[in-house]
């Protein structure tokens, strides 16, 4: 393993919690080799000897090495899971305060939260009176900046969104797809690397933050579960990607008694179970 | 082993089609018109169509009216695969009954996830 590429694991864990697999050079030319060209660096030792100094170069190289794959209603069960067992327990549970917050972590693209935003919609009769806020988040601004115009290509405005869905919630402009008005401002973007401290943005009922952690070190798995646990009511939910689990990085959460792929707060009183012992 | 009509008048598409469904673990049978996949329905019913919009002698539309016509029509599931892509022709098609839409050009990705968005998934 060179020494450029060990410097660049070193910097993306500090930078992104990022964890960077020795079998994952060709990653690192496929995504760092448009930068180079772009700056103008012929190697990967000159760029990682540029990124203490050069903060934009730093930007540049965490946006392209983080992965931005996503697309509406991702793997469906957890915003059927939304639907289904969280809002309709959010509608009892919060019935003298009328609120709920959720906040879509890692957002990319913005497919994930204008997903739940359509839902919302759909489930608009029930959430009369109601005011519900999506906060949708991302370290990289230029997958923000896609996120917040909301206009697809003809793939990913296919990919997961149902007829019915198309035709009501985006309007064709020549090859693309755009998220209608309505849709787009329920949702607020804001720049946040998961690694620094996201106090600020209060406390939400739900938070989806999947297919983040998998790429974490284990370390930065635990610091940024802890504080997502901080983030959440104590009767909320955290939604994970399908190949995600909490086990051996946090006790704080339990699955959802109905849906496997939703966890849920485990109560002050409740023991822990040993680690492994949740599967 | 789940059964799809595939009816487009350009070979090709057929069989891109054809390949992309047989990946996905789907028999599939095909026909050129709309007047020909009456046939092949008439003589055993799919359970999926994958239809192309604009054909010669019966175009996809005419077809699916007369498919939800017949006895066990409303059975198969119809998944539209065209070139037509505006909000008009989208509406036609729900309104004739399709189940789902396709917008040509398409992947492997928007087949599978449009399959499983009728269930065959």
């Amino acid at each position: 393993m060179s020494q450029a590429f060990t410097a660049l694991q070193s910097f993306l864990l500090k930078s992104s919690g990022l964890s960077l697999d020795r079998d994952k050079q060709y990653l690192v030319e496929a995504r760092l080799d448009p930068v180079m060209q772009q700056v103008g660096l012929k190697s990967l030792a000159e760029l990682v000897a540029r990124l203490e100094a050069d903060r934009s170069l730093a930007k540049k190289v965490t946006e392209a090495m983080t992965v931005n794959e996503t697309f509406f209603f991702r793997d469906r069960a957890p915003f059927d899971g939304f639907r289904d067992a969280i809002l309709a327990e959010l509608l009892n549970a919060r019935a003298r305060t009328r609120k709920i917050r959720l906040w879509s972590a890692a957002c990319s693209t913005g497919q994930e939260p204008y997903s739940l935003a359509m839902i919302l919609d759909e489930e608009a009769r029930k959430l009369a009176g109601w005011s519900v806020d999506i906060v949708a988040s991302d370290i990289a601004d230029s997958v923000l900046k896609r996120a917040r115009e909301g206009v697809y290509t003809h793939f990913e405005a296919q990919r997961g969104v149902p007829m019915s869905h198309l035709v009501r919630y985006f309007t064709k402009r020549k090859d693309q797809w755009a998220i209608n008005q309505n849709i787009k401002a329920r949702v607020e973007f804001r720049q946040q690397n998961l690694m620094a401290d996201f106090s600020s943005f209060g406390v939400f009922d739900v938070i989806f933050c999947r297919n983040v952690l998998i790429y974490f070190a284990p370390e930065q798995k635990r610091n940024v579960l802890a504080r997502l646990a901080r983030a959440l009511a104590p009767d909320g939910y955290l939604v994970l990607g399908a190949a995600e689990s909490v086990i051996g990085y946090s006790t704080e959460f339990r699955p959802h008694d109905e849906n496997r792929v939703i966890l849920t707060r485990r109560g002050r009183d409740e023991v822990a179970l040993p680690r492994g012992a949740l599967c | 082993m789940k059964n799809v009509l595939v009816v487009d008048d350009s070979p090709m598409i057929r069989r891109i089609a054809k390949k992309i469904l047989e990946e996905l673990n789907f028999k599939t049978s095909e026909a050129e018109d709309g007047q020909k996949a009456l046939a092949a329905v008439s003589a055993s019913m799919p359970d999926a169509i994958l239809l192309d919009w604009n054909m010669p002698v019966m175009d996809g539309l005419e077809f699916l009216v007369n498919l939800r016509q017949m006895p066990n029509g409303a059975t198969p599931k119809v998944l539209f695969c065209t070139t037509e892509s505006d909000v008009k022709h989208i509406t036609r098609a729900m309104q004739a009954g399709a189940d789902e839409y396709i917008m040509k050009p398409f992947n492997k990705q928007i087949v599978k996830s449009k399959f499983e968005e009728v269930g065959l998934g």
